[in-house]
């Protein structure tokens, strides 16, 4: 156990590159190899996570909605969505004779790819990331604004109006609110002083931004938790899917592989937009600090930092899946209301008093 | 517009979807042919016929007795409602009266009907406007009304507990703890219905001023029941033309003026508390005596023109018999009430979105095999 | 004035919004309010209601005897003809002829429940059973027939 607990993540990283180090001569060989080993735990990483919030999802809607959910397949029904992959993987992917059919098929690849880019950036524990770049923050919401042509694509290209519709929305959808993730961003990114992940990480080692940084701050994490719900989609943003209004949107005609890859986006989005608000607002892998407590803050260390990277993660997750199974849809043209007459005004008042507290220095 | 729907060509940046008859929230097999400009409604065609089963043709054939069951298939959520309206129009045939007994058990299973189908049209709400959790909240206290048809009826859905005369059996002995236990129950969620949909942000956006239906439009279109009444117009067949001894209970018709999708909701969130009163009213005082008239093993109605109406949880049904003193009825023609609240749909959707367009028809409580019967 | 109301919008807003949230968190914090089924490995203790209508039956008691006369009322008052009873004249110990059954034949395809034969059944030869588990993989095995072989009319029964 005490064995386990000095193991962390980036001592294993570190262990792999000295390692891969000694025995390759070419720098460059070494690099490659890294990359592809990175790329590869990622996937490896990402598909039981994805399989795992699909059955958060599938249980917090259950137990909410006064049912059990999954209890069929495997220990409590942990291995529903297994089996609901498999039968997806053997099902036939259809694609429709009058579609676009380069684009038909080239847009699930374009969502996925996107939602995976975005993971580089995050630090998932101490000293563990797949790349540290400088423009971290910038980089995150520059690259999760590709997805909306892979719905726009989606929806083009299947030759059906109601995926038309459903991607037209989606299009206004993430335009607009991709503006008020940004600005909450930004508001951190002004107390830092830094766009790099480790640098807003370890800005945090006294207290996590959302307590530090008084109201304003707090103000900006309800707008990024909204407007990220909207720009991944969910309900009660989920407008490009819709499947009261539009059965189901710009994915209507997707099936099998297909259409697993587009709720493995959805997931994976889903991930991406919690953990990044748990980096910037709730401190990342930081362990919960109390100013000068220091009996305190060290038995808080003891905890691994990736559990706390976890934990943090999975709270903004929970929330916004409570948000999904309590709140009726929006309207489109109440969805743009809510930003531009709500959102967007009060983030850009919001960034204003962040920039003159960080200025007069009165966050902690 | 023509009616039967000969193609017809859509102007520049108009185009047509056609929702349904799969659709998620037609409710069933109702094809709604619907002109777009963007996401602006122009005009919708209601297209019917998928679920006709002929059960005016079909009643025809078979005796007096026997047609009722058929019934249960119309509205299957007001199932006991229209099995009463068709005992009643017999027994006006027949110019007899149910004994006093019968005719609280029917009003009291008839308000049980009405509680548990605006039990399921609140969750059904909620579940069209992508509120999926409430449906499930609703289906639970439903289910207890539904135990309760169970135990007395036989059935949960098509129960065929009235027939000509009264009703088919006495109500079970634990009937009256049982109704008493739910209602109990069922008024202690009435709160959780509130917090859960009506007050939510998100609702009332979707629903104030969506789909106004004015007082003149909901008269000149033939709607009844809570979409009339929450236009204002006064309709309630159990005020206005009581039968089987409404006169004599305390009930309010809820009537309210606002028009739009969110008055009608909260008119059938209203009458939901009533039936409650009512039931409340009656459970304590079933009178003693038979559960049934005695009537002819034949049933043979004279010769003429019998018609009848009751209020189900959706407005008014009618049921026309015309007799020519055989055993089975000439010709039998129920006067549905979705089938007039439908009709009415075009004109509260047009210029609306189509997001509205499933709010307006949550909220008129459409059951598609009553159109087409 | 209108910031004002820019702000208590919000503020109700909300507010109305966080009630929901406690719902719901309400139900996710109580497990004990799911209503949840398990049914078929509830099967064991599952106990229908008394007149819950599953399917027609005909009892029969321990000497193979049933109350069914043949006088077809019941397939008179079905809807649509579920019941067929096809009859058969049996000699009888004095000499006479007597009108008996020979096949009920009773169709559950076609059967809606509706109770109407049993009630017109003059000498409750036929009830209800609470059976449900109806779904078979041939609807030629719904067809059943009600009088078990060999059977007879219970003494005293017209």
């Amino acid at each position: 156990m005490a064995l386990f607990l000095t193991i962390s993540f980036s001592s294993i990283a570190t262990g792999i590159h000295t390692w891969l180090a000694g025995t390759m001569q070419n720098e460059m060989l070494v690099k490659i190899t890294e990359m592809a080993i990175a790329g590869i735990s990622l996937l490896l990483f990402l598909v039981p996570l994805c399989f795992f919030l699909g059955y958060m999802e599938r249980k917090v809607a259950a137990f909410m909605q006064i049912r059990l959910g999954p209890n069929r397949v495997g220990p409590k029904g942990s291995l529903q969505i297994v089996a609901d992959t498999i039968k997806l993987l053997l099902k036939e992917g259809l694609t429709p004779t009058a579609s676009d059919k380069f684009l038909f098929n080239l847009a699930p690849m374009i969502v996925v790819v996107t939602s995976m880019l975005v993971m580089a950036p995050i630090a998932f524990a101490k000293d563990f990331q797949i790349w540290d770049l400088s423009i971290g923050v910038l980089y995150v919401s520059s690259v999760s604004s590709i997805a909306v042509i892979g719905i726009l694509m989606a929806g083009w290209s299947s030759y059906n109006k109601y995926s038309l519709l459903g991607a037209m929305r989606s299009g206004a959808q993430i335009v607009s609110y991709e503006l008020s993730v940004g600005l909450s961003l930004i508001s951190i990114v002004i107390l830092t002083g830094s766009l790099r992940m480790s640098d807003i990480v370890m800005s945090q080692e006294n207290g996590w931004w959302i307590f530090k940084g008084h109201i304003p701050v707090l103000i900006s994490f309800v707008i990024f938790v909204i407007a990220s719900t909207a720009e991944i989609n969910r309900a009660p943003f989920d407008l490009a899917e819709a499947e009261q209004e539009l059965t189901a949107g710009f994915h209507t005609e997707y099936s099998g592989m297909k259409f697993a890859m587009f709720l493995l986006a959805e997931y994976i989005n889903l991930f991406v937009v919690s953990a990044i608000g748990a980096t910037l607002f709730l401190g990342g892998w930081m362990p919960f600090h109390i100013g000068h407590w220091e009996a305190f803050n060290h038995i808080m260390d003891f905890i691994p930092s990736s559990l706390w990277f976890f934990g943090k993660t999975f709270a903004i997750i929970f929330i916004i899946m409570q948000f999904r199974w309590t709140f009726p849809r929006l309207r489109v043209d109440q969805l743009l209301t809510l930003e531009w007459k709500y959102l967007l005004p009060i983030s850009m008042v919001n960034v204003l008093f962040v920039t003159v507290m960080a200025i007069m220095g009165w966050h902690f | 517009m023509s009616l039967l729907g000969e193609p017809e060509l859509t102007e520049e940046g108009e185009f047509v979807i056609n929702i349904g008859p799969q659709h998620p929230s037609t409710h069933g097999v109702l094809h709604l042919k619907v002109w777009l400009d963007g996401e602006t409604i122009k005009k919708i065609q209601p297209h019917l016929g998928y679920i006709h089963r002929s059960i005016e043709k079909m009643s025809e054939s078979l005796s007096y007795r026997n047609f009722i069951y058929a019934t249960s298939r119309m509205d299957y959520l007001s199932a006991h409602i229209n099995n009463q309206a068709c005992a009643l129009t017999v027994e006006k045939g027949l110019q007899i009266e149910a004994p006093p007994r019968a005719q609280a058990i029917r009003i009291l299973m008839a308000e049980l009907t009405r509680l548990s189908s605006h039990q399921l049209w609140w969750g059904c709400t909620g579940l069209d406007l992508g509120a999926v959790t409430p449906f499930f909240y609703a289906f639970r206290e439903r289910e207890l009304i539904m135990e309760i048809m169970e135990e007395t009826c036989g059935a949960r859905l098509t129960q065929n507990y009235s027939v000509p005369g009264g009703v088919m059996y006495d109500v079970h002995p634990n009937f009256q703890n049982r109704v008493k236990d739910v209602m109990k129950q069922v008024k202690s969620r009435f709160r959780e219905y509130e917090e859960a949909l009506t007050g939510n942000v998100i609702f009332e956006q979707r629903t104030k001023g969506v789909g106004y239906l004015s007082a003149e439009d909901a008269i000149s279109f033939g709607c009844t029941g809570p979409t009339a009444r929450a236009s204002g117009v006064s309709c309630d067949i159990r005020k206005w033309f009581p039968y089987d001894g409404y006169d004599k209970l305390q009930f309010d018709e809820i009537i309210m003026t606002g028009g739009d999708s969110y008055t009608r909701y909260m008119v059938r969130m209203e009458e939901m508390k009533q039936s409650v009163a009512i039931i409340e009213q009656l459970i304590d005082n079933i009178p003693e005596g038979d559960f049934q008239a005695k009537t002819k093993m034949v049933i043979k109605l004279p010769k003429g023109e019998f018609y009848q109406r009751v209020e189900t949880a959706r407005g008014e049904l009618g049921v026309y018999i015309v007799s020519d003193g055989a055993a089975s009825p000439y010709r039998i023609k129920y006067r549905s009430p979705n089938f007039s609240n439908l009709s009415a749909l075009s004109h509260m959707a047009t210029g609306a979105k189509i997001g509205d367009l499933v709010a307006i028809m949550a909220t008129i409580d459409l059951v598609i095999p009553d159109v087409d019967r | 004035m209108f910031l004002k109301d820019y702000f208590v919008t919000i503020y109700k807003s909300v507010g109305s919004l966080l009630k929901g949230m406690k719902v719901t968190g309400y139900y996710f914090t109580h497990p004990k309010e799911i209503q949840t089924q398990e049914y078929p490995d509830n099967r064991a203790t599952l106990q229908m209601f008394d007149r819950f209508k599953g399917e027609v039956v005909m009892p029969h008691d321990e000497n193979n005897e049933h109350r069914c006369t043949g006088c077809q009322a019941c397939e008179i008052a079905c809807p649509n003809g579920t019941i067929k009873i096809i009859t058969k004249q049996e000699l009888q110990p004095d000499g006479k002829k007597k009108k008996a059954i020979d096949t009920f034949v009773y169709h559950l395809e076609l059967c809606t429940m509706c109770n109407m034969c049993v009630t017109a059944c003059p000498s409750d030869a036929i009830k209800m059973a609470q059976t449900f588990e109806h779904s078979v993989y041939d609807k030629r095995q719904l067809k059943k027939v009600l009088n078990a072989p060999g059977s007879k009319l219970m003494e005293g029964v017209e």
